[in-house]
């Protein structure tokens, strides 16, 4: 990861508008699509932030969202993880239209608040509601990069809400790395039909399962929550309700449910 | 009952890069109303499309406004008595 | 490095195409009705909402009771959001401002060329007289045929539908009468004074 040079004069400003070309699509979920990117110029990223994404059509009409990093800075490729909304704008053009080879508009990365960094000593409580897993996968797979001795120092414990199992994006990453003696990972559905071999948990999350998924209070762990603004307002409360200091909870609302 | 408009501060950093030519996300703002500290990144971010609010999260007093137009960028920080952005 | 900005290519916009002549320019139809705020949603309970007129150092009041016994009105009305979407055939229900501003003249509120709209929260909004008056807005708490949802500005909005919809101030208290114009919440920040959605007058500058 290199650092920040002023004598980089021949990159693009980080904060202009920038082509990127798709290098490959990927399916995760039936809605989930991840996008590889090649950034030209690109000085990394740190883990939780995102990109502003335009799109403008012929006739001049523009649509611009943010969507979350999902890779690690170690990766030079940045990938994005888009949930698909069948009444979007942006996210069905994204995962229906482009293909490897196509050129998107993107303008980041941006957000230095919801960022975790291997350097960051202590542990983690991550909790996601839904597609709100994109910024918080790409601090675990950052964390996996990490040499063993900054790993054992900041130890993470997620909690990922989805409505079926078939919506847990990066399920097999997440039940590799929570095999990895380090890191514990719950996940809870709030939709999974009953007559499923489901084994996780089955409710939308709780002050029980906070309190079993994350750390005692005490620990005075960092916790990024993230997912749609309900799901945030829900967890966030609930942390505070156990004891966990508010200055050390980040959220971001990806906004109203869809 | 959760104020669905609200995001996190963290929303409107593209926004506010375009003005500060930085990510302020992590600069520390001061409310003119009842002198609470807090990161922007974790203000209260209103406005939709019509442009960037923020407001404190103890008291709900409008510390920034800020509108592009086609021409300018309008902003209003007087919310904010003092900002305090690191530089790395 | 020219500046002709990248297309995405095959990416259109998914808006249907709307009956000529009823769009403003650059607007688009929209069948959902989007919620935009600038703050937290004010809740005042209905025994301590009142909606007053301000003029120098006089008052005139309404509690919510005395609002709603004056005559009511059902306009029908499209609406256009500057950001770019408009609604058509809106259906309100609420009282003519020229009723109120009628009544508070009655009481020696004399009318002037200007006027700032108040809303719960700090919200404020300008207007000219001649845009609020003639039949042209109103004082609604009632859409689609229920009591107005508080995301969209319950108990009660200001509806001025033939400006960009900014100048429908939610969750309205009243009015304060101006003889010179101020800039109101957005205005002070670029928007435009009147706000003509037919001449795009969407900022500052705008003809």
């Amino acid at each position: 990861m290199t650092e920040e040079s002023e004598t980089a004069a021949a990159s693009p400003p980080r904060l202009a508008w920038q082509v990127a070309s798709v290098v490959e699509t990927r399916q995760e979920t039936p809605r989930a699509h991840t996008l590889v990117l090649d950034v030209p110029g690109w000085r990394g990223h740190r883990a939780g932030q995102h990109v502003d994404v335009r799109l403008v059509a012929e006739d001049g009409y523009q649509a611009q969202r943010s969507y979350s990093i999902a890779s690690a800075p170690e990766n030079p490729r940045i990938e994005l993880t888009i949930e698909r909304l069948d009444d979007g704008e942006v996210s069905p053009y994204l995962c229906d239209v482009l293909h490897a080879g196509d050129g998107v508009e993107v303008r980041g990365p941006i957000g230095g608040y919801f960022v975790w960094s291997s350097r960051d000593e202590g542990p983690v409580f991550l909790i996601a509601g839904g597609s709100g897993i994109v910024p918080l996968m790409a601090m675990l797979r950052h964390r996996a990069h990490a040499a063993s001795e900054l790993r054992s120092r900041s130890r993470m414990h997620l909690l990922y809400s989805a409505r079926t199992v078939s919506d847990i994006i990066y399920i097999r990453e997440l039940a590799d790395l929570s095999n990895d003696g380090e890191t514990r990972v719950t996940f809870t559905l709030t939709r999974e039909p009953a007559s499923s071999d489901w084994k996780g948990e089955r409710r939308r999350i709780d002050r029980a399962m906070l309190e079993a998924a994350g750390w005692p209070a005490k620990e005075g762990s960092l916790s990024y929550v993230c997912g749609p603004t309900p799901f945030v307002e829900a967890a966030a409360n609930l942390l505070v309700e156990i004891g966990y200091d508010a200055s050390r909870i980040r959220t971001e609302r990806f906004g109203p449910t869809s | 009952m959760p104020d669905q408009m609200r995001l996190d501060g963290n929303a409107a950093a593209g926004q506010l890069s375009e003005l500060f030519a930085r990510d302020v996300t992590t600069a520390v703002a001061t409310c003119a109303g009842c002198h609470t500290a807090a990161p922007l990144g974790a203000l209260a971010e209103y406005g939709q499309s019509m442009g960037v609010v923020l407001r404190c999260g103890r008291c709900d007093t409008v510390m920034l406004r800020l509108v592009r137009t086609p021409h300018a960028i309008h902003v209003d920080a007087t919310g904010i008595t003092v900002m305090v952005v690191p530089v790395s | 490095m020219a500046d002709i900005p990248f297309i995405a290519r095959g990416f259109h916009s998914k808006r249907p195409a709307a009956p000529p002549g009823r769009l403003p320019p650059g607007q688009y139809e929209t069948r959902d009705f989007p919620v935009l705020s600038a703050g937290p949603t004010p809740r005042t309970p209905l025994d301590r909402w009142d909606f007053t007129i301000r003029g120098g150092d006089d008052t005139v009041r309404w509690s919510w009771q005395e609002l709603l016994a004056l005559p009511h009105e059902t306009p029908t009305v499209d609406i256009h959001c500057v950001t770019k979407w408009s609604k058509f055939d809106t259906k309100w229900e609420g009282i003519s401002v020229d009723t109120l501003l009628n009544a508070a003249e009655e009481k020696g509120l004399r009318k002037t060329a200007f006027v700032m709209a108040r809303s719960d929260g700090g919200y404020t909004t300008n207007l000219p007289l001649a845009d609020v008056t003639g039949g042209k807005a109103w004082v609604v708490f009632q859409f689609d045929g229920g009591p107005l949802d508080p995301e969209h500005g319950g108990p009660a909005r200001l509806l001025v539908p033939h400006l960009y919809f900014w100048k429908s101030a939610k969750w309205v208290r009243g009015l304060t009468l101006m003889d010179r114009d101020q800039p109101g919440f957005w205005e002070q920040l670029g928007y435009h004074d009147r706000g003509d959605p037919w001449t795009e007058q969407r900022y500052q500058g705008d003809p």
